[in-house]
């Protein structure tokens, strides 16, 4: 088993009154795909914001560790540090393009702190050194060859606002791609495609992990994508983590069964005394 | 223009577009020639005995020509670059494809076609009005238009590109031209006074970077309001400069301003009727025009310097993400970017050309006082930009020529004291002429002239992106 990638340690999240996420700890391991799910307002997404660095955790510690040993507490950077220095990139449950941009704009937008440094900060971009324009040649290119694995690239001058539902979810994976993630945080990549959609999604987060060693964690309602491509499930419901395990344990988890589907009024009271309620 | 296709023509592939531009240029000329030449080339007039004299105007006519000349070769340069193996004739290939063409002339056309005309404009309105005349057409309309255009296209940074709404842009203008006028009545001539005649030329820089400060300053305390919240401090930060400027009267001579600021040289040499001024050093009759004339060249290349530099911002990373900031924040931070920085950099260059205009502005004048500074012209630049399209260039020139040479106009209306009586002001209308312009446009273009969008890079063409896609910014 591979080491842990991220690690959170008693993850607590308040809003004024309202215990969203309760000592939370879980691990998503380097190369994994891990999924965290649950019903609707059990956390999930609160979650994600703390890790992205979008919240701030009441309490808890969220530790990124880089194939390279060295390690980021998440709770402690900027948000845009999170995903510039920790290589963390996260994707939007409502889809966030820039939608007045093309399609290839929004993916060297993706690329603004290496070609900020190529363009010496502006200045020698402003002079029109040469170095800045190898540097915006390479980053088309790269953004080429991820349109080519979302099969956008006959669609890379129209603007982003222009492409239909799941296309922009594609673009949004290969926008969070363009930064270099080492952990890719999707919320709710499957929401809203239809079963062939949601196919493709599925063969390109394989591809993400297996040639660019890309870890994924991602959210997610649609049991068929969590069960086919995650390798690790935690379960969430009212902030506390239920289950931890692989999709096959997971599935058989009677509290988990009991969490999504609820149980016969006979057994209510046995299964909220095991669940701890 | 069938060479390429005659069986005697001596090479096989087409003459060089270049050439054929010349040519089809050449033609056009002598049409425009035979044309205006009786029409403006001679004029009846009266001399002092009030007798009827011809008088010529060859300057005017070689001028108009000129600019035939140098129009219609630009248009067929283009239209051979941009479609080569299109039809044998330029007629032909126009007929073909009116509406997308005309579009399309109209975007690459105009820039370089107004830019021609904006450097004959001096000589145009001498040769058309003769010496004292051209002053006004020089200043009121070529300077004053100018001016607005270089403020539009620096606030152009902040509110079309990264979508921040600022209602006190003003307030730049001011620390540009109280920048000047201080140091160079106070500062200079108390250290070095032997760089007087310099003065302009050292102080510009200086406007410029004290309004960026200045820029950076306002953005610290805004940087986490967005939309109404913003423009209401940023407006606040407008009155507050304005404010300061007429109570610190130690600092700014209040109300009263401050005024003999020295006026531009020629690099170095002064507009003076002296021996060693500019008339007597290039051995011409001295002549107050020379320095407007100058001043309108002076303004001509800083706005074309903030549109250079705005259009090359804008296809760097900092650009690229202060569009993206307008179109999505939270977006941006999820990829790495600092907005914070990007907030302020894009206050900061927006301030500094605001800067470099109030120096500019306050060298032309000779005297400014915090009347200069008002809300209003923050405004009416606002107006400009919103009414020419956020983020685009043009659009932003043509409103701003719409805007303050519609108000100018209204003052040379003076014919229609004729119609409504001798105490009718067309002036006086001009407020309510330019609150229907506005609700016309907002009914016609709510968007703005120019609404699409340019890319800043493509794969395989570009294409504009329509305004419905473009977001405005929440602050």
């Amino acid at each position: 088993m591979s080491e842990a990638i991220l690690t959170v340690e008693h993850l607590t999240m308040r809003f004024g009154g309202l215990l969203a996420v309760n000592d939370l700890s879980f691990e998503a391991r380097r190369g994994d795909i891990t999924a965290v799910i649950g019903p609707n307002g059990a956390g999930k997404t609160t979650v994600f914001n703390c890790i992205t660095g979008f919240y701030k955790p009441s309490q808890g510690r969220i530790t990124m560790r880089h194939a390279d040993g060295r390690t980021h507490l998440l709770e402690r950077l900027a948000d845009f540090r999170i995903a510039q220095e920790a290589k963390v990139a996260r994707t939007f449950q409502n889809i966030r393009l820039f939608s007045g941009m093309t399609v290839l704009e929004n993916l060297l937008v993706a690329q603004h702190n290496p070609l900020m440094s190529a363009s010496g900060w502006s200045i020698g971009g402003i002079l029109g050194l040469p170095a800045y324009g190898r540097a915006e040649r390479r980053a088309i290119e790269k953004a080429a060859y991820w349109l080519d694995k979302c099969g956008l690239t006959d669609r890379a001058d129209d603007p982003a606002g222009d492409l239909p539902y799941g296309p922009q979810r594609a673009l949004e994976i290969a926008r969070a791609m363009c930064t270099e993630p080492e952990l890719l945080c999707l919320d709710e990549p499957a929401a809203g495609l239809n079963p062939r959609e949601s196919l493709v999604l599925n063969e390109l987060l394989r591809f993400i992990r297996k040639e660019h060693g890309t870890s994924l964690l991602l959210i997610e309602h649609d049991m068929s994508v969590v069960m086919e491509i995650s390798d690790h499930v935690v379960v969430l419901d009212y902030g506390i983590k239920i289950s931890d395990g692989t999709p096959a344990m997971v599935r058989e988890d009677p509290k988990v069964i009991a969490a999504y589907l609820g149980v016969d009024d006979s057994e209510v009271e046995k299964v909220e005394a095991e669940v701890g309620l | 223009m069938t060479s390429a296709t005659d069986p005697n023509f001596a090479r096989p592939e087409p003459p060089s577009p270049v050439a054929r531009a010349a040519r089809e240029a050449l033609f056009a000329a002598i049409i425009a020639l035979g044309v205006f030449g009786p029409l403006l080339a001679f004029r009846t007039t009266q001399d002092m005995q009030n007798r009827l004299i011809v008088e010529t105007r060859y300057g005017l006519i070689a001028i108009v020509v000129l600019l035939v000349f140098a129009g219609r070769f630009l248009l067929s340069l283009w239209f051979a670059r941009a479609r080569p193996e299109a039809g044998p004739t330029l007629g032909a290939r126009l007929s073909g494809l009116v509406p997308r063409s005309v579009r399309d002339v109209v975007r690459s056309g105009l820039p370089p076609a107004a830019l021609v005309a904006l450097f004959v404009y001096p000589m145009m309105i001498m040769s058309l009005t003769g010496g004292s005349g051209a002053l006004k057409w020089i200043d009121n309309f070529g300077i004053q238009i100018l001016i607005y255009v270089m403020l539009a296209w620096g606030l152009n940074i902040v509110v079309g590109l990264a979508g921040l709404l600022d209602l006190g842009y003003v307030a730049f203008y001011a620390v540009g031209a109280y920048a000047y006028a201080l140091i160079a009545t106070k500062v200079i001539p108390a250290t070095f006074p032997g760089l007087g005649v310099w003065a302009f030329w050292i102080c510009l820089p200086i406007s410029g970077i004290l309004a960026a400060f200045w820029g950076v300053l306002l953005g610290f305390p805004v940087l986490r309001l967005r939309g109404d919240y913003l423009a209401i401090v940023t407006l606040a930060f407008g009155e507050i400069i304005r404010l300061v400027l007429i109570n610190w009267t130690a600092f700014s001579n209040g109300y009263e301003g401050i005024s003999t600021i020295p006026r531009p040289s020629f690099f170095g040499v002064p507009f003076n009727a002296s021996d060693t001024g500019f008339a007597a050093t290039f051995g011409l009759e001295f002549s107050p025009v020379y320095r407007t004339i100058f001043l309108y060249y002076v303004i001509v290349c800083l706005a074309l310097l903030t549109a250079w530099v705005s259009n090359r911002l804008r296809k760097l990373p900092v650009g690229r993400a202060w569009e993206a900031l307008r179109e999505d924040e939270i977006a941006c931070r999820s990829l790495g970017i600092n907005t914070v920085n990007t907030k302020l950099t894009a206050f900061a260059i927006g301030a500094m050309f605001g800067g470099f205009a109030g120096s500019f502005f306050a060298a032309r004048q000779g005297f400014i006082s915090p009347e200069s500074f008002t809300f209003m012209e923050s405004a009416v630049i606002l107006a400009i930009v919103v009414l020419g399209g956020m983020g685009s260039l043009v659009g932003t020139a043509l409103a701003a020529v719409a805007m303050i040479g519609g108000t100018e106009l209204l003052r040379e209306l003076d014919w229609l004291k004729a119609i409504f009586g001798r105490d009718f002001d067309p002036a006086q209308y001009r407020m309510l002429i330019f609150g229907l312009a506005m609700v016309a446009i907002m009914v016609w273009k709510p968007r703005g002239f120019v609404s699409t969008r340019m890319p800043s890079a493509f794969l395989k063409n570009r294409r504009a992106v329509s305004a419905d896609h473009v977001k405005e910014g929440q602050g």
